[in-house]
């Protein structure tokens, strides 16, 4: 079953990538997302996979559905309104250098795949198998040992993760809760037309 | 968006917000049982919105979390996450010891349900900060590029700017 949805996963990541109509690789990326979740929930990582279904195929697909609505749909083609906002030359830039490059650097792309993908497979061999209890991660400081047999006593919640997230690493769910915060700002300042800007845009 | 959607679409996804809030709220409340917390009930909650964007155009959806809020509800609930760390360092303990909101010797299960708030109180900003950043990310996103049929007033007139 695990390696049905690996399988499918490899699949997904092909077509996403091979299909030149964007609106289709997001829909196949939402795809994407949810045999992820799938796969999560096959690990036991139940919060994980709640939240890959919620985010990575909900949310996130509509957001690249709405940015689709900005860039146009079809792969180097120009929007209609381009050069309204910064984002926009860049996605202009990009597919100017993509025309001219085309199919140059092809085998040199290809070269760097292997390449990086036979480094990652190495990187694989020292690690531990899912759920070995001699792992490093579990010998060396006790973390997990820790927070299994006490966090009940010691927080409370029945369900470990929010014990973790919420007490024992308090301060890291802060600091993500401020990133989130810090995304929304940074569309706000780049996208939102105020003042100066609109009127700038009437005349 | 588009053209008129049909009305089976339109019915259906008006029902369905309710139902779909209610959810993230158990979401929420439910994290400490089972899977789920502020971050995905944030989500969930965002995409009710998006959802009504999406069906009745960006003008109607817009109407329910207007920017005024979302925009005053992103840092607040940065605020509230660390405004409970700071009470509880006023209160005399480190920074984020939920037991120390209980007060100083405290009993072991008022420290205990002082802890339970505590969290419910952190996972309650989380929500309210990812809600309205979602609801941020998205309007934002799709402001100029939608195409409104009269509901929408105040940037129609970008569009052929």
């Amino acid at each position: 079953m695990t390696l049905l949805t690996l399988l499918l996963l490899v699949g997904l990541a092909v077509a996403a990538v091979r299909v030149r109509d964007l609106l289709a690789a997001t829909a196949i990326l939402g795809a994407y997302s949810l045999m992820m979740a799938v796969l999560w929930c096959q690990m036991n990582a139940l919060d994980v996979a709640f939240t890959e279904a919620a985010v990575g195929a909900g949310i996130s697909t509509v957001l690249m559905l709405s940015a689709l609505l900005r860039v146009g749909a079809k792969e180097g083609r120009r929007g209609s309104h381009i050069l309204r906002h910064p984002l926009m030359t860049m996605q202009e830039l990009a597919t100017t250098m993509r025309r001219n490059e085309a199919r140059r650097s092809a085998w040199g792309s290809a070269l760097v795949c292997l390449l990086v993908g036979a480094a990652l497979l190495y990187g694989t061999i020292d690690m531990p198998r899912v759920g070995d209890a001699e792992s490093p991660a579990n010998t060396h400081t006790k973390v997990a040992e820790h927070y299994i047999t006490k966090s009940h006593d010691e927080v409370g919640p029945a369900n470990i993760v929010t014990s973790v997230l919420g007490d024992y690493r308090g301060y890291d769910t802060m600091g993500e809760t401020c990133v989130i915060f810090t995304a929304a700002l940074c569309v706000l300042l780049l996208l939102r037309q105020t003042g100066t800007a609109r009127r700038r845009d009437e005349d | 968006m588009r053209t008129e959607k049909s009305p089976v679409i339109r019915y259906v996804a008006l029902r369905a917000v309710p139902f779909i809030q209610l959810y993230a709220l158990y979401v929420l409340g439910h994290g400490e049982d089972g899977p789920g917390g502020g971050f995905q009930g944030g989500v969930i909650f965002a995409s009710s919105f998006v959802l009504m964007a999406l069906v009745y155009g960006y003008g109607t959806g817009r109407k329910g979390a207007p920017e005024k809020i979302t925009d005053i509800l992103a840092p607040a609930g940065c605020v509230l996450y660390a405004g409970i760390g700071l009470i509880c360092l006023l209160m005399g303990g480190a920074f984020l010891e939920y037991g120390r909101l209980a007060g100083e010797g405290a009993s072991e299960a008022a420290k205990h349900s002082a802890h339970h708030f505590g969290l419910i109180g952190i996972e309650a900003g989380v929500m309210i900060t990812v809600t309205a950043s979602m609801i941020t990310l998205f309007f934002e996103m799709a402001r100029d590029a939608h195409v409104d049929h009269g509901q929408d007033d105040d940037d129609g007139e970008d569009d052929d700017a």
